[in-house]
């Protein structure tokens, strides 16, 4: 843990001034959906590694296995009318939030029936309908837009919590410490989920911040909570989370909070890459050593939450239910030629 | 015959050979001293002349902009690269509120010495956000210069110039072209700044382009050939200050003119020399002149439509064909190509960036 310059905190999971969450028993069911869900995201991603070398998905992918503990966790802990935003490392929050994963799948093959058209690919995803309002690619550049989104819930008296997902590197955009003060300024109802994975591309944090730098410092000096644990422990995502969303909901305002994590693959692209030298072997299989998914079904065993046949027999319904995303988006047809042009105003004017 | 070395090399060489003439360059950018090394652009370089001078930064363009800008006006050169020149959309405030006005609105007492380096993304679907081409944009702006070299000779030449100019350059990289290969003198030159290039002769129709664009303009050239018909290729390689006496000089010569703009088509630098065009040689043109270029939209990341997005050889030769008062007919020719992916420049380019 690096040293702290703000208030002196416990590390890890940190605890509430009312409910203790850390002691709180975590829901049996839910405890073994937060495994299902990070390991239906991992499968899915391991699939999309194993065929993009097919040259079929013709758009860039950054993969986010081994970080899958953030998004079930913080997801989980969300409504269904709550809203996310993610930025170009957003499959994994896409599918947590209850985005469809055929559409998914088919905005990376390009075709129509993706959730995009076609016209995003996998750093554009967005579904409506599970109010996950999109994902950009240009860094830091959705955090503003989520706390306008937080805004509109604020302004309309809506019950309804934001997320936004953003990585370390984000938080040396200047509009993260902007959209900090705006949302603590109006107590929004948002929560900064900052994935502190070490890098940014192949850049390591200590060639862009200063040592020390605290961001939940940073955080808490604009007014927000501002708490960190283990990313790869989900049920300690799961509980800031919760707490978190409470009180947004409670109309105590916004959050920031920090998990840190590790990607496993390239930061773009579906290989491994440490032979490029950029990071150590060793921290590589330390990170890996803490696989959230693997964690989480040792606890659950430990704790006679799971059947010996369990995770078999979930891998194979998670297998056939992939399988089909990636049928549906290889038999999908392409936009047609006229598609170029459509969307461009939201009253179908033309240019 | 000089060494030939892909065009990434000579940006390479041109920035090594620059920190090595003045101690006050120096060169930032998100990914410098990775692996990677920007695309093989900064290969090397920090191991050369040290993590002072050759560094890399925080993902916070704006305020690292502003730096540029400050250590400029204190007599430092800084080159500064991104990946993407979607990324130095959030640096506009400093490029474009300070730096490009900071001369004259210290009416010329303080001057501001330094290069954007910017990478224009095309292929594997990059989409909306990772491929928008921006010179149009920068052009636009006085007390900007905006280079986009289509060959390594002059890629290697204008960014010499670019650092030893003491005024903002914008400096455009097609990622198109880095694997081309060219003809590049070892020694370190400059390509003047302003002056645009000949890239081939010929008598019937101008064809105007700079960066990737001329080489499209080449092959529609060569297309033309077999129709009887003699482009001229006009490479500007700078866009700002636009060497209007070139294009002039050229579309008066043959009476033609063909702008090809790899930008959006309304208020774009295509727009801008049919204006000059029809501003100057109204009576000696005999076609209306026109514009090549991609139609206002957003780029889409799917193959599918992003083939019907970007204009080839085939548009720019259809384009004189209709000027010359002949039947186009290489785009028909080449309509099946529309079926396959036409997003990378060559087999040796795929994704995933
Ligand atoms: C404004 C902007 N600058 C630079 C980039 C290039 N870029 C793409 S992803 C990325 C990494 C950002 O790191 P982080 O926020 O930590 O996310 P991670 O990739 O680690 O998930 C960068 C710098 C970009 N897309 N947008
Ligand atoms: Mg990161």
């Amino acid at each position: 843990m690096k040293a702290k310059t703000g208030a002196a905190r416990p590390a890890g999971p940190a605890r509430s001034a009312g409910v203790n969450h850390r002691d709180a028993a975590l829901d049996a069911g839910l405890r073994k959906s937060l495994w299902r869900g990070m390991l239906r995201i991992r499968m899915v991603e391991e699939e999309i590694a194993r065929r993009y070398p097919e040259q079929e998905m013709r758009c860039p992918v950054h993969l986010s296995i081994g970080q899958e503990g953030v998004a079930v966790g913080v997801c989980s802990a969300l409504e269904q009318r709550d809203y996310a935003m993610s930025a170009h490392r957003a499959h994994a929050h896409y599918l947590a939030k209850g985005g469809d994963l055929k559409a998914m799948i088919a905005e990376m093959y390009g075709r129509r029936t993706g959730c995009a058209g076609g016209k995003g690919g996998s750093m554009h995803l967005v579904d409506p309908a599970a109010n996950m309002l999109g994902a950009v690619p240009i860094v830091g550049g959705s955090i503003p837009i989520a706390v306008g989104a937080a805004f509109a819930s604020w302004m309309k008296n809506e019950d309804r919590v934001t997320a936004v997902f953003l990585g370390d590197g984000a938080t040396e955009e200047g509009v993260f410490a902007e959209s900090l003060n705006f949302a603590a300024l109006k107590g929004l109802p948002v929560l900064f989920i900052c994935e502190n994975n070490l890098y940014s591309v192949y850049s390591p944090l200590s060639v862009r911040q200063a040592a020390g730098r605290d961001r939940t410092a940073i955080a808490r000096a604009h007014g927000l909570e501002a708490r960190e644990a283990d990313g790869n422990d989900v049920e300690a995502v799961y509980r800031l989370s919760r707490e978190a969303a409470e009180r947004a909901r409670a109309g105590k305002g916004p959050s920031y909070l920090e998990f840190s994590t590790y990607r496993w693959l390239e930061h773009c692209g579906p290989s491994y890459d440490n032979h490029m030298g950029y990071r150590s072997e060793e921290e590589f299989a330390a990170w890996r050593a803490q696989c959230p998914v693997l964690r989480q079904q040792t606890i659950l065993e430990r704790d006679g939450l799971l059947a010996a046949e369990e995770p078999a027999a979930l891998k194979r319904a998670l297998a056939a239910e992939i399988e089909e995303a990636f049928a549906f988006a290889k038999s999908s047809p392409y936009p047609a030629p006229a598609e170029l042009m459509t969307d461009l105003y939201a009253d179908g004017a033309g240019n | 015959m000089a060494r030939e070395i892909k065009f990434a090399e000579a940006v390479l060489e041109a920035t090594d050979q620059c920190l090595a003439e003045d101690p006050s360059v120096y060169l930032m950018g998100l990914g410098v001293p990775d692996p990677k090394g920007v695309f093989g652009t900064t290969l090397g370089l920090q191991e050369k002349h040290g993590p002072r001078r050759v560094m890399d930064m925080p993902t916070s363009e704006n305020a690292m902009t502003g730096v540029a800008v400050g250590s400029a006006i204190a007599g430092m050169r800084p080159i500064m690269v991104h990946q993407r020149v979607d990324f130095f959309l959030l640096a506009f405030d400093q490029i474009i509120n300070h730096a490009s006005k900071w001369h004259y609105m210290s009416a010329g007492k303080t001057r501001v010495p330094m290069v954007v380096r910017l990478i224009i993304g095309r292929g594997w679907g990059q989409g909306p956000q990772h491929s928008q081409s921006l010179e149009s944009v920068f052009a636009h702006f006085p007390g900007l210069k905006v280079l986009m070299p289509a060959t390594p000779g002059d890629a290697k030449g204008l960014l010499v110039a670019a650092v030893r100019d003491d005024n903002p350059v914008v400096f455009l990289e097609h990622r198109w072209l880095h694997g081309v290969f060219g003809p590049v003198p070892e020694e370190p030159y400059a390509v003047p700044i302003g002056k645009a290039r000949i890239a081939r002769p010929g008598t019937d129709v101008t064809l105007v382009a700079a960066g990737y664009m001329t080489l499209e303009s080449l092959q529609a050239a060569r297309m033309l050939e077999e129709d009887g018909v003699s482009a001229e290729v006009v490479d500007l390689r700078t866009l700002r200050p636009l060497d209007a006496g070139a294009v002039l000089a050229s579309a008066e010569k043959t009476g033609r003119l063909v702008a090809v703009d790899n930008g959006w088509r309304s208020f774009g630098f295509g727009a801008e020399i049919v204006a000059l065009a029809a501003e100057k040689l109204f009576g000696a043109l005999k076609a209306a002149p026109a514009r090549v270029s991609p139609p206002d939209v957003p780029i889409p990341s799917t193959w599918g439509l992003s083939n019907h997005y970007y204009p080839t050889a085939a548009h720019i030769a259809d384009a004189a064909l209709g000027m010359m008062g002949k039947k186009p007919r290489h785009r028909a020719a080449r309509r099946a190509d529309l079926d396959k992916p036409q997003d990378t420049p060559n087999k040796a380019f795929t994704g995933p960036f």
